[in-house]
């Protein structure tokens, strides 16, 4: 027996369209059933999921369609979704919406304490809105996990005609998706974070700048300006779109490209924060930062520090992605340990084999064997074991990977993508790549690899930024962690 | 001057920073950004076209000729690699033939259901196997 008058709730994120949301959609619609576009969940592995009346039907494909509403799911029905173990155990302060409401629809945010940080700033003015976000400690979710209290104070220290907000939406490192799934998901979040940035400054502008990569994203974060411009006002937004440069994602180099320049890396100081977009003062914040802001002014500092360890304060929203059986969004709060993400949250690798390498904090970030699980996710930790949080993608391989392609990978990517402003990153990543070329064939291997490792000094060191700056991390761990990778012998066989 | 590209100049009139969104625009309009196109913004913005040309050959995302076919955008970065998509590299460049061209791309933000790509309208497809691959390059016109 079909039912009829039922409401299915789908996610339209880009993941969930991915994997086939709009057929399932519309399968249900052709069965009478009536379709709710929301937010994911951010249970990647269970999309396209279904919701009817809190419980969960995933991963589906039209043809599962008739079977969940005649009630004879069996495997997809995965019960109610809110008392799923991955949901239960996460702290969901950024993500709090996710999965429950219709990303454009004002009612749904409103219902759901949008807008109530906006209020509370408007209420306690500039001084204690930047004393609030200060005393919360939350850091800048781009990477470099600098105070944002501090930037922000900076900024309303200054004196000009005029100050801008913007927001760094250049997600470019693989393995992360939190921003886009923010933009996608819950775009007045983010709006109503710029706005509180815009009021505690006096910055009157705002602009979003996003990857062309993302066209859903810019496509919904238009839309929601739109639909929330006379709640922001006086403060104006608008979104801009990147033109497929990973660099841009660095802050100084977004500014630029964000003016019409080439996407070329400023020489700091002067800082952002006195000398930003067109001269002026400006804040410039990744997505995560500006999404938890409207939280912390609505429940309070002390709310939001009182999760995490040591400096790391808050909850991060976590990446699970790459070969993991349970790929997703896990926000929680700072400390748990890289094997409770991989191993117990994660279900450890797609494939079922045995887990070889994590990367964690996109391209730049450093390879971590399963001997490292016990490392928790905090940001002093990971810079003690050289490696970084960044923007807390954690990417997962099994023991098919082999470590010296992805060393290599490394110096490829720094290659295509350096803006070619400093010489340790333009010529270094091409030099990397070649000699790791040599180290592969066999020519004088154990010279060239340790000359890789002189390199990887002179481009850490010599480099303006994080682009030529990082990519010796993921380069070094590899040769590091996996030595046998980079022996010939291999190699040889291969060839044989 | 064409009419659109006079449009797409006069609507940016009273933007900050106007070049990358003309660029976008003329790119979205025309198909590439051409030698004549770079001209004419050089002039409408009175800047250099060395400035322009600079901007153009920088982004990855601009061409200064026409794509002349259906290009699918296929992501190569890690957490598609540790998914395996190196493996439909091969099968997918001979389904594709003279007729698609397969750009890498570095990241679609699809990273926990890769293998991932995007094809020229912005639809994207995610969990690919060199079936659905290639099923996906038949497709494209």
């Amino acid at each position: 027996m079909t039912r009829t008058n039922i409401t299915v709730r789908l996610s339209d994120d880009a993941l969930a369209l991915a994997c086939g949301a709009d057929a399932v959609a519309a399968a249900f619609e052709a069965h009478g059933a009536k379709v709710e576009r929301v937010s994911s969940w951010g249970m990647h592995w269970l999309e396209p999921l279904a919701e009817i009346d809190g419980r969960g039907y995933g991963p589906l494909s039209p043809q599962d369609v008739s079977a969940v509403l005649g009630g004879k799911a069996g495997v997809l029905d995965i019960g109610m979704i809110a008392d799923h173990p991955f949901l239960k155990a996460q702290t969901r302060l950024t993500f709090a919406r996710a999965g429950k409401t219709r990303p454009l629809n004002l009612d749904d945010y409103a219902a759901t304490d949008g807008w109530k940080g906006l209020e509370a700033a408007r209420k306690s003015g500039p001084d204690k809105t930047i004393e609030t976000v200060l005393d919360s400690g939350l850091r800048g979710r781009g990477g470099a996990g600098f105070p944002a209290g501090i930037k922000w104070r900076t900024v309303a220290d200054t004196s000009a005609d005029q100050k801008y907000i913007v927001c760094n939406a250049d997600e470019g490192d693989s393995a992360t998706f939190a921003d886009r799934m923010v933009m996608e998901g819950d775009p007045y979040m983010l709006i109503e974070g710029m706005a509180i940035a815009g009021l505690a400054v006096g910055a009157s502008k705002g602009y979003v700048y996003i990857r062309s990569e993302y066209p859903h994203a810019i496509a919904k974060v238009r839309a929601a300006i739109d639909r929330a411009a006379a709640i922001i006002a006086p403060f104006e937004l608008e979104v801009r779109v990147g033109a497929g440069s990973y660099v841009c994602g660095e802050e100084t180099a977004l500014l630029n490209s964000l003016e019409g320049k080439r996407g070329v890396v400023r020489a700091k100081p002067p800082l952002p924060a006195h000398e930003g977009l067109f001269g002026k003062p400006t804040v410039i914040n990744n997505v995560l930062t500006l999404a938890a802001i409207p939280w912390i002014m609505m429940h309070g500092a002390k709310a939001y520090a009182d999760f995490g360890m040591g400096r790391s304060r808050g909850t991060m929203p976590i990446q699970l992605a790459g070969n993991i059986r349970h790929g997703g969004l896990y926000e929680t709060a700072f400390g748990i340990t890289l094997g409770e993400l991989v191993n117990d949250i994660g279900g450890g690798t797609a494939t079922g084999r045995p887990v070889k390498a994590v990367q964690v904090g996109g391209p730049l970030g450093a390879y971590l064997p399963p001997e490292q699980f016990d490392i928790p996710f905090d940001y002093e930790a990971f810079t003690a074991k050289q490696a970084l949080i960044g923007h807390a993608g954690i990417t997962v391989f099994d023991d098919t990977a082999d470590m010296s392609a992805m060393a290599r990978f490394a110096f490829e990517f720094c290659e295509v993508e350096s803006c070619g402003k400093c010489t340790p990153c333009r010529i270094g990543a091409t030099r990397g790549r070649e000699t790791l070329d040599k180290v592969a064939q066999g020519k004088d291997a154990a010279a060239n690899l340790s000359l890789v490792l002189d390199l990887c000094e002179t481009m850490e060191f010599g480099s303006l930024c994080a682009m030529g700056g990082f990519t010796p991390y993921p380069a070094r761990s590899a040769i590091r962690h996996w030595p046998e990778d980079f022996t010939t012998s291999k190699v040889k066989e291969a060839a044989e | 001057m064409s009419e659109a590209l006079e449009d797409i100049l006069k609507r940016h009139e009273l933007c900050e920073g106007p070049l990358l969104p003309i660029l976008h625009d003329v790119q979205n309009t025309f198909g590439y950004v051409s030698d004549y196109h770079m001209r004419m913004i050089a002039a409408g913005l009175n800047i250099t076209r060395a400035e322009v040309w600079g901007v153009v050959s920088f982004y990855h995302d601009f061409r200064t000729e026409p794509a002349g076919k259906p290009v699918l955008k296929l992501c190569r970065a890690e957490a598609c690699k540790a998914r395996g998509v190196e493996a439909l590299v091969e099968g997918a460049e001979k389904a594709a033939g003279s007729r698609v061209r397969i750009e890498p791309v570095y990241c679609l933000g699809l990273c926990s259901g890769g293998p991932a790509a995007m094809t020229p309208q912005g639809d994207v497809h995610a969990r690919l196997d060199s079936e659905k691959l290639n099923q996906l390059i038949g497709s494209l016109s």
